[in-house]
């Protein structure tokens, strides 16, 4: 089947079959590889990416249920070489080791902070819990996304 | 050696030396460009499918691959059958069928007699698309022959129950090492069991004996193994893109098991989703992978998924530990005595590298001072998983350490004394280093109070226990838990320590290029560690030039030197000292180029970071960016000095490096639920020098998760049908954000003697010396109840059920 969705604000058509889940048409057809894949359960997040602006685990969504909507991947955080404070924030506060959880943090991250500024370290810790990482102990995690609330870009759009 | 002194900073603000400095591989990886072996495609690629066995014991009676082969898309079939009919040309067996274990015990590659645990490798299917070779999984017919499988290691030696190795012959469920040996023991039998008996018959001494289980958890990294491999049918070229903790190891051991020449394998660990010894072994997926190749001609991948990970791959602990320690009333401990039963599942895949084949286990005596220890570990085989060391465990250190830190709990109870007075009146004094253990280890240097009381100031130790006393009073249960850990790190030296024979020492190469930007090419391979900037780090200490102008080469056995890999904490102690040694070598040439061009003896000149100068006329001199030129230009050198910037090394430990540290963890148990909250998580660490201080609070984190996790949620169990209980992220509860506090962190910095830097290594710090601080708060929470023990993970439901003088064994679903 033909699908036909915006990733990162280009409008993307491509052909596959109907069972594709969204990560792997992302990664294999799209070829956009910064989304991960980590588990079969919908646990572990690291294929987090936005539709229509709300962050969805992209193993438990067919590609076709997002025909004709917005995705955004960790691909579109950069806007015109300028790093999204998310970004900086992760690599100012060691939110990172091995990297594979990251791109699903971040998106995750970017999302906390549009709908809620300044969230709390408790609001940030429950907002990641549906995500996992092994190599942080998720303390710098927190603190990277408590530094791009502090550090929000000269363009950010408040919620 | 003393405390190190703050770096003067590059003009790109980096520390010219150690020090915080962000991480360089960062730059891809917050934009989603790294590159992990799912990330690779090859033109032509074929994917690939494992078919697993339903049953934990079962004959193969027949298989049919007729129907799967004629799906649409499907390129191979392969069956142990077909590899049975492929010839190897190669010492370790004649077909592909079977593959040698790191511990000299044999592995099915694919099934061809029986399979032997749930989840096993059956059958191998090769197409053109991932879904397509799922579904041929789905239309291969297997006839088993169901057999009772053997899931208690308790009952695996009784009469009569089922032999799982008939292939190699075996009677029984017992496991002979190399050396011939049943049984493993460590230290003075005699000694000991003499001391203990003394202590019974003393009634000024007390003897506590606790049985005490590290059941089976996983690794778990976020990305699974696997690897794309392709034989270049003209070339005779393999190149195989893996998840490799140790691709040197891995090259050797394909070219064993393929009988391939080494020379022609090329093994590229991309960037690694994380690995805390998942990625140490090698699996049968991997070695498919390769098969898949040489069948059909086109590169091949296999990316197991996350089930197949749980309930296939390395699998870690399974220890049944029943230790007993004796000490005077007033809290002397005089002896230790361990007696493990070790369940190492079907196959004994076990990566451990010394001669003593339970690994590290006998460093279990641990941070304390007394002369009698002694442990026998007596192995079995079970119709489970194959593994034995992985996760972040130092070949065993964390069950050690896990035993000696609730054994003295236990003592502290039984004595009614306070659990840091314990340790404190037992533990090794500065003066004792370096410190021969009773188990024979020979401890390099640490100040352990020191340590202990920074750990404590942090924690305000005694306004705990008044809280805690008030919150009794109040009938709240709060607790507080310590350990002291010592740990091991940094496999060799070489004559102690091997795998499959290799010697585990590291080699390295270093090149300053005419413009003195350089370039390092290590053996080891990061999971996360960071070892693009902190090797930089460690040269631009040596050298002074610049981090950033030092590119870090890793992972691709073509570019880089001989070496035994990144895991048990050893990449900082063997090739890390690597890298300050071959610095140092550059240096030393650097001299010579510099005398030459300065006119004068080498023995005149006088370094300072980054440039040799003349003694006692500082302006007369040449920095290290001259030299380099200099050295790679017309200047006529003196003979025996050959010129360019360059050196090569292999590092070979000449001891472990010992880190150590005290954790403080406190926690609030909710007796109506068993519901265990941690509030607080104090460590305090003790590694050496720290290169990159960011970096090893990071390592610590990641532990102190991991630990937080394993002694409370993480747990593979079995039913008694042989059924893997914790085959998914639904069932192997992995901690998230909400279940870890806001560590507190603390240093003490006590260098290693032996090492070149000072440094030891951090990684697995945390992840061993956790989970004790974990039990032994909740054990304390729980003290009014009576509790004495309760084994990991301490669920809800394992805690309630302690609370009602009711523990269950938390290994089987089913007594």
């Amino acid at each position: 089947m033909q699908v036909t969705m915006t990733i990162n604000g280009e409008s993307v058509t491509k052909e596959c079959e109907p069972r594709t889940l969204l990560v792997h048409f992302i990664r294999d057809i799209v070829g956009l590889r910064g989304t991960h894949w980590g588990c079969d359960t919908s646990n572990c997040g690291t294929c987090v990416l936005w539709v229509d602006g709300e962050p969805v685990k992209s193993c438990t969504m067919l590609a076709a249920m997002a025909d004709g909507r917005e995705v955004r991947t960790v691909e579109g955080l950069e806007q015109n070489g300028q790093l999204d404070p998310i970004q900086e924030g992760f690599r100012e506060c060691h939110g990172l080791q091995c990297g594979f959880c990251t791109p699903g943090m971040m998106m995750t991250g970017r999302w906390i902070l549009d709908n809620n500024p300044n969230p709390s370290e408790e609001e940030i810790r429950e907002g990641i819990s549906g995500q996992l990482c092994r190599c942080t102990g998720y303390h710098n995690i927190v603190k990277s996304i408590q530094w791009a609330a502090e550090h929000p870009a000269e363009n950010e759009v408040k919620a | 050696m003393t405390a190190v002194e703050e770096a003067p900073l590059s003009p790109a603000g980096n520390p010219i030396g150690f020090g915080n400095m962000k991480r360089v591989e960062d730059q891809r990886f917050i934009r989603g460009e790294g590159n992990y072996v799912d990330d690779v495609n090859l033109p032509g690629m074929l994917h690939s499918a494992i078919l697993r066995s339903p049953y934990a014991h079962a004959r193969i009676k027949s298989i049919d691959t007729s129907a799967a082969e004629a799906l649409p898309g499907v390129v191979a079939v392969i069956t142990g059958k077909t590899l049975e009919g492929i010839p190897r040309p190669s010492l370790l067996g004649d077909n592909f069928a079977w593959m040698p274990t790191l511990s000299y015990d044999t592995q099915a590659v694919l099934a061809t007699d029986k399979v032997r645990f749930q989840g096993q490798e059956v059958a191998f299917v090769v197409a053109t698309d991932r879904y397509i070779a799922k579904d041929a999984l789905e239309l291969i017919d297997v006839d088993y022959e169901q057999l009772e499988p053997v899931m208690d290691a308790k009952k695996a030696m009784e009469p009569g129950a089922p032999v799982i190795r008939d292939d190699k012959g075996q009677t029984d469920n017992s496991i002979t090492d190399v050396h011939g040996h049943k049984t493993w023991e460590s230290g003075n039998a005699i000694g000991t069991a003499e001391a203990i008996a003394q202590a019974e018959n003393d009634p000024n001494c007390v003897v506590v004996t606790q049985e005490i289980m590290y059941p089976r958890v996983h690794p778990a990294p976020m990305e699974t193994c696997g690897s794309v491999s392709y034989l270049d049918k003209v070339t005779g070229q393999l190149t195989m893109y893996t998840t490799s903790q140790a691709p040197h190891a891995h090259r050797t051991v394909y070219a064993m098991v393929a009988g391939l020449p080494e020379h022609k394998i090329r093994i590229i660990s991309p960037d690694v989703g994380g690995g805390f010894g998942n990625k140490v072994g090698v699996y049968p997926g991997y070695v498919l992978s390769v098969i898949g190749t040489i069948v059909t001609g086109k590169p091949v991948k296999w990316m197991e998924d996350r089930g197949e990970n749980l309930m296939s791959t390395s699998f870690a602990r399974d220890y049944h530990m029943t230790g007993t320690i004796a000490a005077t009333k007033e809290g002397k401990i005089l002896a230790v005595d361990v007696d493990v039963l070790a369940d190492h599942g079907a196959f004994n895949g076990v990566a451990q590298p010394t001669n003593y084949p339970a690994g590290f286990f006998h460093i279990f005596s641990g941070s304390y001072d007394y002369p009698h220890a002694h442990c026998k570990v007596t192995p079995v085989y079970t119709n489970k998983a194959p593994g034995g060391v992985a996760y972040a465990c130092s070949f065993r250190i964390t069950e050690a350490v896990y035993l000696i830190e609730r054994l003295v709990d236990c003592l502290a109870a039984e004595l009614n004394m306070d659990p840091a007075e314990l340790r404190l009146k037992n533990l090794l004094r500065p003066e004792q280093f370096p410190y021969t253990s009773p188990t024979g280890w020979e401890y390099d240097s640490g100040e352990y109070e020191k340590t202990m009381r920074v750990a404590m100031e942090i924690a305000g130790y005694d306004e705990l226990r008044k809280e805690q006393e008030e919150k009794r009073a109040r009938g709240e249960y709060m607790g507080i838990g310590f350990s002291f850990f010592t740990e091991g790190v940094g496999a060799g030296p070489r004559k102690d320590m091997d795998i499959l024979g290799l010697g585990m020492a590291d080699g390295i190469e270093l090149r300053v290029h005419p413009t003195g930007k350089a370039v390092l090419r290590l053996s080891v391979q990061s999971q996360g560690q960071a070892h693009e900037t902190t090797y930089a780090q460690i040269v631009a200490h040596e050298l002074g030039i610049n981090p950033e102008d030092i590119e870090v080469v890793h992972g691709d056995t073509d570019q880089t030197p001989f070496g035994l890999g990144t895991y048990g904490s050893r990449s900082t102690p063997v090739s890390g000292a690597a890298a300050a040694v071959v610095s140092r070598k550059v240096k030393e040439r650097a001299r010579q180029v510099a005398a030459a061009a300065l006119e004068c003896s080498p023995d005149d000149l006088e370094w300072e970071l980054g440039r040799w100068f003349v003694k006692g006329d500082k302006e007369r001199g040449k920095t290290i960016t001259e030299i380099a030129l200099l050295s790679h230009g017309s200047l006529e050198l003196p003979e025996g000095v050959e010129g360019h910037l360059d050196a090569t090394a292999v590092y070979n430990p000449p001891n472990l490096t010992y880190p150590y540290g005290c954790y403080i963890c406190v926690v609030d148990v909710d007796p109506g639920t068993g519901q265990v909250k941690v509030r607080r998580f104090i460590a305090v660490d003790d590694c050496g020098t720290r290169i990159n201080p960011m970096v090893v609070e990071g390592q610590v984190h990641g532990g102190l998760a991991d630990g937080i996790g394993m002694a409370l949620m993480e747990l593979i169990a079995f039913d008694e049908d042989g059924n893997n209980l914790g085959g998914s992220f639904m069932d192997y509860l992995l901690p998230t954000a909400m279940e870890c506090p806001t560590y507190e962190l603390g240093e003490t910095v006590t260098p290693s003697p032996h090492h070149p830097i000072g440094a030891k290594g951090v990684g697995e710090s945390a992840t061993v010396g956790s989970p004790p601080a974990v039990v032994n708060a909740v054990i304390d929470a729980l003290a009014p109840f009576g509790v004495r023990h309760a084994d990991m993970p301490l669920t809800p439901a394992n805690v309630w059920r302690a609370i009602q003088g009711n523990p269950i064994r938390v290994d089987m679903a089913v007594e």
